[in-house]
């Protein structure tokens, strides 16, 4: 066996990876460039908007729900020990629109938006649709990425916002009716903790995470090949990196807002 | 050889090359098309001729060579002169390519909606003109592109393709998939809705009855070049024995098929 094939192989793995890196960047200034350049298409962003917040609201209420119930039962737990359960309210409130809201929101949106829009975009490129948009004076970019990097970062932090009342809203629930606080007393100390600071920040991360699920969708879809395996590798791929990109840049943004 | 048929030829390809990693696909190919004429790149599946449609389409950028469209170099553009170039151009893809969430009168309307020449209701009138065109009746227009068999949705792909009065159309496989019959009525539509746009067309294909019914002239495309150009009438004594085996379709003779790919 030739001895330099190992390296060859690693050769060969960082070439590609600096080419993927270089091809997403691409992707992405081009998507940025014709979202902020007319002409807009009012029609779609407005369907993209419906389908990526509206639809997503049974999902990401569902989760922010029982999140905020597990997070006052848990910290019940743990806190009682400290004879220290009047900080539940504390907790859940700030767990939830610092961190919680957003991750967990954008997760299962991740799953739901990054998977179908990579499948419909990855089925539009391999029956040619996406060429078929460029013979008809329709720059594809502009048509199809734009419309959905718009909607996904109006949306993503609407979304969030109602994840951070229902969550709130669930630890509020357990903590009322199953562990017997006072409930003008726990609404008194949810309120009095929060800053503005700490549901903008959050905000700000579903605004990031709305722009990364839609690229990590839109760019998986745009590069699929292949026929209906492609298009399946394509979907898994966007759901996958997105999940991955959203954890990694959460760090990166709490990193940013809070480490001082 | 260079292809060449007339002085200031509508497209005109000289030594374009592209190659897909190590593999080959255009070795330099030299193809003239006069204004109003219809040629017909016939080869085998594989022998690059998607790649070169895509190529004069801008889909697909050839590594060297050039491509001019009514004498203006392509290759080499911006995307806002591509986009006036595109604008010349229809095309009928091989699955005819049609959007599946827009209803068929938006399909065949898109690219005048696009231009903004037209407002959504003026659009749809075009559209239900041009679908009686290519013989579809104005219920269809309602329809969306699954709800239709495939010999419709060639037909409905041509009234796209011809919607905006292109001044060049482009098939790509305008008969596969289809059986003999629909095929024979996709070529009559197709030589018909050419005369009455009053196009060039460049078309390409391996079904050798449609190449010899919408074509004047045919090039035919083997290992990444022209080896044979000329009349239609001249395709069944070209004296070249490539030409031969493939308008016969014989699996012995020059051409090797490769069975792995």
């Amino acid at each position: 066996m030739n001895p330099l094939s190992g390296l060859q192989k690693i050769g060969s793995v960082f070439i590609s990876f600096l080419e993927t890196a270089g091809k997403l960047t691409t992707f992405t200034v081009s998507g940025i460039s014709h979202a902020v350049r007319p002409p807009f298409y009012p029609r779609i962003i407005i369907h993209q908007m419906m389908d990526i917040g509206y639809y997503s609201l049974p999902v990401v209420g569902l989760t922010a729900v029982f999140a905020g119930m597990v997070l006052a039962l848990q910290s019940y737990t743990g806190f009682s020990r400290f004879s220290a359960e009047g900080a539940i309210a504390n907790v859940v409130v700030l767990s939830i629109t610092r961190e919680l809201g957003p991750v967990l929101a954008g997760l299962m949106v991740a799953g739901r938006i990054g998977a179908s829009l990579a499948a419909e975009i990855g089925t539009m490129r391999v029956t040619e649709q996406i060429d078929a948009l460029t013979t008809l004076s329709t720059n594809p970019m502009k048509y199809l990425v734009a419309p959905r990097m718009i909607a996904g970062i109006t949306m993503f932090p609407i979304l969030v916002l109602v994840a951070d009342v229902i969550g709130v809203f669930g630890g509020y629930m357990v903590a009322v009716y199953k562990l017997g606080f006072n409930p003008s007393n726990y609404l008194q100390n949810t309120w009095n903790f929060l800053t503005f600071e700490d549901v903008t920040s959050g905000l700000v991360k579903a605004a990031a995470f709305g722009f990364i699920v839609t690229l990590m969708g839109c760019y998986h879809g745009y590069n699929s090949r292949g026929g209906a395996q492609g298009v399946g590798t394509a979907t898994t791929n966007a759901v996958v990196s997105a999940c991955i990109l959203i954890l990694s840049f959460d760090y990166i943004l709490t990193e940013m807002f809070f480490a001082k | 050889m260079h292809a060449t048929s007339s002085a200031n030829p509508k497209i005109s390809l000289s030594a374009v090359k592209k190659a897909f990693g190590r593999k080959v696909v255009l070795d330099g190919i030299d193809l003239d098309v006069a204004p109003g004429e219809s040629v017909v790149v016939i080869g085998g599946s594989g022998t690059g001729k998607s790649v070169l449609l895509k190529s004069i389409l801008g889909i697909l950028k050839p590594d060297s060579g050039s491509i001019k469209v009514d004498g203006e170099e392509i290759t080499r553009m911006g995307s806002s002169d591509r986009e006036r170039i595109n604008n010349k151009f229809g095309m009928l893809f091989q699955g005819a390519a049609l959007f599946d969430s827009l209803p068929v009168w938006e399909n065949v309307a898109f690219g005048i909606l696009a231009e903004k020449r037209v407002n959504r209701d003026e659009a749809k009138e075009i559209a239900i003109q041009k679908l009686s065109q290519v013989g579809l009746i104005s219920d269809v227009a309602d329809l969306f592109p699954a709800e239709l068999s495939g010999g419709m949705q060639k037909r409905v792909g041509l009234a796209r393709a011809i919607c905006a009065d292109p001044e060049i159309i482009f098939f790509d496989e305008p008969t596969t998939g289809l059986d003999p019959i629909m095929a024979d009525v996709i070529n009559d539509l197709i030589v018909k809705v050419t005369r009455e746009v009053g196009a060039t067309a460049l078309s390409i294909t391996h079904d050798m009855a449609s190449a010899r019914k919408i074509a004047n002239r045919v090039a035919m495309l083997y290992h990444g070049k022209i080896i044979w150009a000329g009349p239609v009438e001249d395709i069944d004594h070209s004296g070249n024995e490539y030409v031969d085996q493939f308008i016969h379709g014989r699996a012995d003779g020059p051409i090797k098929m490769a069975v792995r790919a």
